[in-house]
């Protein structure tokens, strides 16, 4: 098990983000589309990453509820760019062993007749290592 | 002109229309697409991560395909343009992931030599809103069509850079190109709810809903997107008006619709 600096230092690797470069001014919170079913919001993201508080966001919900629309990564004033830590964040839960979120024997009970190709190949891309 | 065309999974499959309509009405203006030989999926989202490398080579591939042929590289579907698009600009601006992805490269390297198009962009750069315009043969006039853009056509601004991002018009200017009444909204660049609705179809309800109800308000009387992702969560959340492919109503402009 990876202690919290090594995580730090990995996220911090594997998304370019620099964590201290922000304000706190909340914008990409405020302009997250998932933000009233996150528990830990996307300026929350990034504080917690730069102190190193990494379990807690591990372990959220949160990780499955951002939904790639790049708008806090447009709208930050410092291009902090916070999806990119919650898109880290995401690939260190589901690349731990036996914790991919979606699996293909959930697949046929989400269809319908007219899901697209492109839906399921995003959710595995995201939910699934 | 002849392009190289990548039109991607779903646009294969329940998305045909958006892939039809998008080559009779490129014929009919005098652009051959050329589909790349043996494509793969793009996986469906741009993962940001540097070290995801496997999930990015089928974008490269593609991209290699049309340098090989020196031509530029057209995509219809939002979703696909988004991931190859950024996959291009990590090749031309990451040097250590374009290293990583080359050592899984026959041959030549690629460096993101490859002109991204995505459709609409080729309609306005390459052909010409104007030319457009006087090829139309059925106007869509007194129809008042909002654009849809969602998230993924425009955003990340500085790799997408197809429009201003926050306050974009190729969309209203394609509509106004085919003789409709562009609709200007709010929502208009906001999400779906995109494949968050496989985890939580509440969420995509809430923000497809939104979309519509917004578009509605301002007088749209159909959506237009380039979408298949989009298109579903508008439909699957009770759309109060028609939401089309942007291509099918080209298509119809330009008599090409049927047969
Ligand atoms: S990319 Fe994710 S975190 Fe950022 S605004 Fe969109 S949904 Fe929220
Ligand atoms: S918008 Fe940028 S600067 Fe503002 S809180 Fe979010 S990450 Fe920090």
């Amino acid at each position: 098990m990876h202690n919290s600096n090594n995580m730090k230092e990995e996220i911090i690797r594997i998304s370019g983000v620099n964590p201290t470069k922000c304000m706190r001014c909340g914008k990409c919170s405020a302009t997250c589309p998932a933000y009233d079913e996150m528990e830990y919001h996307p300026h929350q993201f990034v504080y917690m990453v730069e102190s190193g508080d990494i379990e807690p966001l591990l372990n959220s919900e949160s990780l499955y509820r951002c939904l790639t629309c790049f708008a806090c990564i447009e709208r930050c004033p410092r291009s902090v760019e916070p999806a990119k830590l919650v898109e880290a964040v995401r690939l260190m839960a589901v690349r731990r062993q036996g914790a991919n979120r979606m699996t293909a024997n959930d697949v046929p009970a989400k269809l319908d007749d007219e899901t697209p190709q492109q839906l399921l190949v995003s959710a595995f891309r995201k939910y699934t290592k | 002109m002849i392009l190289s065309y990548f039109p991607g999974c779903t646009l294969k499959n329940k998305a045909r229309d958006l892939d039809e309509y998008a080559r009779k009405s490129a014929e009919a203006l005098g652009v051959t697409l050329e589909e790349i030989e043996n494509w793969q999926c793009c996986g469906g989202v741009f993962t940001t991560a540097k070290d995801e490398i496997a999930t990015k080579l089928s974008s490269v591939r593609i991209l290699k395909a049309a340098a090989e042929k020196s031509q530029a590289l057209v995509t219809v579907c939002s979703a696909c343009h988004n991931v190859v698009k950024q996959t291009n600009h990590a090749m031309q601006n990451d040097a250590e992931f374009a290293g990583k992805v080359n050592r899984y490269m026959a041959e030549e390297p690629y460096a993101g030599e490859t002109s991204v198009y995505h459709y609409l962009e080729m309609l306005r750069d390459l052909v010409g809103f104007d030319k457009i315009r006087e090829a139309v043969k059925n106007p869509l006039t007194g129809k008042k069509i909002a654009a849809y853009y969602g998230c993924l056509l425009l955003r990340p601004g500085k790799v997408m850079a197809m429009d201003d991002v926050e306050n974009p018009r190729i969309m209203e200017d394609f509509i106004r190109a085919i003789g409709a009444e562009p609709v200007v909204y709010a929502m208009r660049n906001e999400c779906c709810g995109g494949y968050v609705t496989m985890e939580s179809p509440s969420l995509a309800k809430k923000k497809s809903t939104a979309v519509c109800e917004n578009a509605v308000a301002g007088g749209a009387e159909m959506l237009v997107t380039a979408c298949p992702l989009c298109r579903y969560n508008l439909e699957k959340n009770g759309a109060t008006v028609p939401v089309v492919y942007f291509t099918e109503l080209l298509a119809e402009a330009l008599g090409v619709k049927e047969g």
